[in-house]
Order: C-alpha cells, then structure tokens, then sequence
C-alpha cells in the first residue's frame, strides 16, 4: 500500500492537482448556488470553504496550493483591466451621473473608512487589527499597500478584505431591495464602493449595467481610499 | 480570443509600468483598467475580440479570487481571538457603506429619483 502514499506525493506536488481542485470547487459552488435560491449561497465562499476544507484535511500548507494556483490568481489582474468594456458601453450613462458618482464616492469612501475602525475601537479591537481593518474595503493589493504603511498587517488585511467582499455580496441586494434601490447602476456603484471585486462578481449575475459600475465604483474607490487614508491616519496621530 | 487576451495583457503591462514608473501607490491592474478606459474613449468603440474576452473573463471573476482568498486559513488563530470585533465592524461597516452610497446617489442624482428600474441587458 505504499504505492497510495507516493501516489498522492507526486500528484500533490504537481501544480495539476490544485489546479483541477479549485475548478471543481467553483464548479460544485456555482452548481449549488444555482440551485439554492439563498443569497449566502455565493460562489466566492462556497469554493474558498471547499477549498480550505480539503487543505486542512490533507495537511496541505497554503504556500503550496497557492503556489500551484498562481496562474489563476494571475488572471485576476487581466480580468481587472477588462471591466473597462463594459462601463465603457455604458458611457452615456456614466456621463450623465458624473456629479453625483463622485459625491456618493466620497460619502461612501469616508464611510466605508470611518465606521470599520470605530465599530472596531468600540469594540476594543487590537490596534495592529484596527489598522488592518482601516482598508477593508478595497481591493487586495491596494488595502495591503495600505496595511503596510500604517503599521498594520498586510496579510490579515488580504483576509479582511476578502470576508468584507463576500459580506457585501451577500448582504448587498437585499439591503438595497429594503433601501428600495432600484436604479442598477446605482446597486452596482455601491456594491463596488463597499465590497471591491467580490461584490463586483456578484453585481454582474444581477445585471451587466449593475456589474459595470461596480467595477467603476471599486476602481475609484481604491485609488480615493489611497489618498484619504493618510490624511485620516495623520488626523488621527496614527503616522 | 488571443487578440482580445493580448490588449488585455498589454494594457496590465502599461499599467504595471506606470505604477512603478512613477511610484503610485495603486496596484498596476486599476491602472490598467484606467487607461484602457480612456483608449476606448478616444478609440469610441471596443473591437469585437475585446469585448467576448472581456465577457468571458468577467464571466468567471468569483473564480479568480479563490487563490487569494484562501488564504484565510492561516489567519484563523487570530479570528478566532478577535472574531466580535472584526464580525461587527465588517458588518457593520459593509451595510452602512452599501447604503450611504446608494443613498447619497439616489438624493443627489435627481434624474434617478422615482423611476422604474431602467431596462438592463440580463448577462
């Protein structure tokens, strides 16, 4: 039987193995989510729990799945630069909202900033924990830069980040149906703004018009959140 | 396919080269994004081959992030310490955002206010 063993150390060293697992997570998500009409049922979770599950079981280290899953994580970039086609297909529309984007973007930015690290201050979270918590909001490689330069923890900001995007795909569409929201394109900004690429996944099952400008809406608010957090941080004696 | 891959990758190329060219601190991607916007812009229109990669990329986003995102699992000591709060405060945090967002578009974007929801192509 120790032909078992070595079996699942070839295969397990192979990049192939957790390749295959992470579509087949997706795919078995995407295939429940389909079916369960219940908006915790989101694909982005679904796959990450599966995922993760089967690596604590295997006694696998994540350095080694995520080493074997790069060239997923590299198409993440691509994927970034390609939702320039549709807000650009929707330009008009854009054109026609440019005053109250920005002025929802920053209301939204300052929020999104300010309520995580009170809520977090009132609840008496670590201080490393609060800075980390500061960029939740936007998307990984930004928040971490964030992280980093406040003396927070990069990694656990990945990780904050990433529970705040598939909170705001799960929590999103009800709270803007109980908002009675109904304009996509605003849903879609909002969802963006609040919960980066993740809520931006689930904007575009709604509609292509919502999932565009949740794309603008992440873009934007990354680059504002960049800007503002500083200012905040020195206002607030962090720097 | 591979034409609509190759603007793709040369607009994530440009936009890494900005990012370190002039020290920005955002990531090369939302550069990427940024500048592709603006090519279409003064191009007017997306070719077709950008446009169904484009699609299909957007397509499978959620899978894109499942590398990354588990990630999670070596920061579970410390979630377990401080789950309550980090649980309120994403909460929390995340449904104010969401509404005051969409609030503040709704009450400033008047030609927005009271009408149905507008016809949207269904992806």
């Amino acid at each position: 039987m120790t032909d078992l063993t070595s079996l699942w150390r070839a295969v397990a060293a192979s990049p192939l193995m957790w390749l295959t697992v992470t579509l087949l997570a997706f795919l078995g998500a995407r295939w429940v989510c389909d079916r369960a009409r219940s908006p915790v049922a989101n694909p982005v979770l679904l796959s990450i729990l599966a995922v993760a599950t089967l690596l604590l079981v295997t006694r696998t280290a994540y350095e080694t799945y995520f080493d074997a899953t790069r060239f997923i994580h590299f198409l993440l970039g691509t994927a970034t630069v390609a939702l320039a086609v549709p807000l650009h297909q929707r330009m008009e529309k854009l054109r026609s909202m440019l005053g109250p984007l920005v002025i929802a973007l920053v209301a939204g930015s300052l929020t999104a900033i300010l309520s995580a690290v009170a809520l977090g201050t009132a609840l008496g979270a670590s201080g490393p924990t609060l800075r980390s918590l500061a960029p939740k909001s936007v998307t990984t490689p930004i928040a971490m830069g964030i992280s980093e330069k406040l003396g927070g923890l990069p990694p656990l900001t990945a990780v904050l980040v990433i529970l705040t995007g598939i909170l705001g795909a799960i929590i999103g569409e009800p709270l803007l149906d109980l908002l009675k929201v109904r304009d996509p394109s605003a849903r879609g900004f909002a969802i963006g703004v609040a919960s980066h690429g993740i809520g931006t996944a689930r904007a575009f099952e709604s509609s292509e018009e919502a999932g565009a400008f949740s794309g603008l809406g992440m873009g934007l608010n990354g680059i504002l959140t960049a800007i503002l957090i500083p200012i905040l941080a020195a206002l607030l004696g962090w720097i | 396919m591979i034409a609509g891959l190759t603007i793709l990758l040369l607009f994530q190329l440009l936009g890494e080269l900005t990012v370190t060219a002039l020290r920005l601190p955002v990531p090369g991607p939302v550069v990427g994004m940024l500048l592709l916007f603006v090519a279409l812009l003064l191009r007017g229109h997306a070719p077709q081959a950008l446009a169904s990669t484009s699609q299909k990329l957007i397509g499978i986003l959620a899978l894109l992030f499942v590398p990354a995102g588990t990630g999670i699992i070596t920061y579970l000591a410390l979630l377990r310490r401080e789950w309550l709060p980090i649980g309120v405060s994403l909460i929390g945090s995340t449904v104010l955002t969401i509404a005051v967002t969409a609030l503040v578009l709704r009450s400033t974007g008047t030609h927005l206010q009271g009408r149905p929801p507008s016809q949207t192509r269904q992806s």
